[in-house]
């Protein structure tokens, strides 16, 4: 149980539309200062739930409270201290990105000034390109404009829904950074969604993995991922002495996949230094050593479970 | 925050270009008007005059300013709610076709704020086409054909109106008007409240329009109970200041009517938005 200040708290939501259920039953906490990753497959109810938490759909059962508030009494404190990217970062295309901001920034509740707007632009490399107007816009500046939005008015927490969605992998790793900057040096608390699970798995530090609108597990990245076997892939120079030497001892209980000079084991991380110091007693050369399973193998486990 | 939201929701009319389309096919519009009337209306008027010629003198000038306003604004009051729906049916609508409606709806102001924001903006560019109606047929008619005396052609006979007896009339017909448009552009937001897409509020509103004036206009018994209380009957009630002596029941009958389907449309709409969920 953590000691940190409960930012959302979200219990037995259900949303139906009609006989379907978008999201069954599904609990999480999220804790300030939290990453907090939202996983799932297409379709699993993560934009459901968190367009429930944002007041843009209304939950069939359930509870909602963010910053110790609940929704729907309090919707319009909650959504100040809130910045969010929901699925994409559509703006009004005919304006300028400039426009778009000083337009939000009017209903932000906040007291925002143009040297905030400018600066931000700055913040997310759009700066010289201020005055032009969206509908020029690339995927990835349109994504810029979009975290520039959400931390118009400083919120406090920051829910960004698959945001990096069609973004180059220099786009992705600048909002990994962002992310974690935001974390780190502004003390914010970020909810992120995405299917990229390398993603969560490098930045979240607490998840919640769902499929068709189930909680499958959730708790902190590190225990749910340390709680678990790893692939292993030792890259060897003889692969058939390699795997004689695997077969006759201890490790080969679990499944052995050899891909080309890579054999991958199924074991525990404390078998690795056991396991290689093997190979080298028995003759055989490593050249290196890969941990394969990680977050996404996890996940997929899960859901095929 | 409503000033603010509805501040945004101008800004967002002005820079949309098809907020100038309408506005740009009326100024297209009267200035063919206006043209045709400098070249060929002496013509025009003499097929109205030449069934009284026999029975009547006329002295002065007849085609005047005040006689074009009257012909526009009757030749055009069909039209131009056609080309408020083309702006307004796409304010709630438009937003979830372009994906803003997310944003929009995750910021500090209520749902009700928004949509009233939007409804006030739509009265804004009304008024503004209004305005734009006023100058192009009364100021700028009066100014290419002088002013006069306003003879209106009745089904009953023809009235001709004192110069000084008319800016008030065209004062309040153009209120009226307003009114009737207001109540056209109620009618597209509260349609554009069930629509993901620009296009269906605005044909639905355009279609609703059509219908309506067809059943108003078909001289059939089976229509003559629901008649009255069509908005389309009373969107021409601007005429009855040009009646004389005025019946102001016929006018109050018209402004309550109107007032009612704007109160009655915009409870739809309220309804519908603060229920909505947002899936686009």
């Amino acid at each position: 149980m953590s000691t940190q200040e409960k930012i959302v708290e979200v219990k037995n939501l259900v949303k139906n539309y009609g006989s379907f259920c978008a999201v069954q039953d599904v609990s999480f906490d999220v804790y300030q200062n939290d990453v907090f990753g939202f996983l799932g497959p297409n379709g699993a109810g993560k934009s459901t739930t968190i367009r429930t938490i944002l007041s843009l759909i209304r939950p069939s059962s359930g509870t909602i409270s963010l910053f110790g508030s609940s929704l729907p009494e309090n919707r319009n404190y909650i959504l100040s201290k809130i910045g969010c990217i929901v699925e994409k970062p559509d703006f009004y295309k005919y304006l300028s990105a400039q426009k778009n901001l000083e337009l939000f920034a009017g209903i932000s509740g906040k007291n925002i000034k143009k040297a905030r707007i400018s600066e931000l632009l700055e913040f997310v490399g759009l700066n010289g390109r201020e005055k032009d107007k969206v509908s020029g816009f690339s995927h990835g500046m349109k994504q810029r404009l979009g975290i520039a939005q959400t931390l118009l008015h400083n919120p406090d927490l920051i829910i960004l829904d698959e945001p990096t969605t069609g973004l180059d992998p220099q786009g992705i790793i600048d909002i990994r950074n962002l992310i974690l900057q935001l974390k780190n040096e502004k003390n914010k608390t970020v909810i992120i969604s995405s299917h990229i699970l390398a993603e969560i798995e490098l930045i979240a530090n607490r998840m919640i993995i769902i499929d068709k609108g189930k909680t499958i597990v959730q708790g902190v990245v590190a225990d749910l991922l340390n709680s678990q076997e790893i692939i292993v892939g030792f890259t060897v120079d003889v692969v058939e002495k390699a795997l004689l030497i695997l077969q006759k001892s201890v490790f080969a209980t679990g499944e052995i996949v050899v891909q080309d000079s890579i054999i991958m084991i199924n074991t525990s991380k404390e078998n690795i230094a056991l396991i290689n110091k093997l190979f080298c007693d028995g003759g055989i050369g490593v050249s290196s050593i890969e941990t394969k399973r990680k977050l996404e193998d996890y996940f997929l486990k899960l859901i095929k479970a | 925050m409503l000033l603010k939201s509805t501040y945004n929701e101008l800004i967002k009319i002005a820079y949309k270009p098809r907020s100038f389309i309408g506005i740009g096919g009326l100024i297209i519009i009267i200035s063919i008007v206006l043209f045709a009337m400098k070249v060929d209306g002496d013509l025009y008027i003499s097929l109205i005059t030449g069934q009284f010629e026999q029975s009547l003198t006329f002295e002065g000038t007849i085609l005047n300013g005040n006689l074009i306003a009257f012909i526009i604004i009757q030749m055009l009051i069909i039209h131009v709610p056609l080309l408020i729906a083309f702006v307004t049916g796409d304010l709630v609508s438009g937003e979830s076709a372009m994906g803003t409606i997310r944003l929009l709806l995750t910021k500090p102001v209520s749902r009700s704020t928004i949509l009233l924001s939007k409804f006030l903006a739509s009265c804004v560019y009304t008024l503004v086409v209004i305005l734009c109606l006023v100058f192009m047929s009364f100021v700028l008619g009066k100014i290419l054909f002088g002013t006069g005396d306003l003879m209106v052609l009745k089904s009953d006979g023809l009235i001709i109106f004192q110069e000084g007896d008319i800016n008030w009339r065209f004062f309040y017909g153009f209120a009226i008007a307003f009114l009737s448009l207001i109540t056209v552009a109620t009618l597209a937001l509260t349609l554009s409240c069930f629509s993901e897409n620009s296009i269906g509020p605005i044909v639905a509103t355009m279609g609703i329009i059509l219908l309506f004036t067809i059943i108003g206009s078909m001289d059939v018994p089976i229509f003559d109970n629901i008649r009255p209380f069509l908005f389309t009957t009373h969107m021409a009630a601007w005429r009855y200041f040009f009646d004389d002596p005025l019946n102001t029941t016929n006018i109050l009958y018209s402004v309550a009517i109107l007032v009612i389907h704007i109160v009655v449309l915009l409870a739809i709409a309220f309804y519908k938005f603060n229920k909505k969920d947002i899936l686009s």
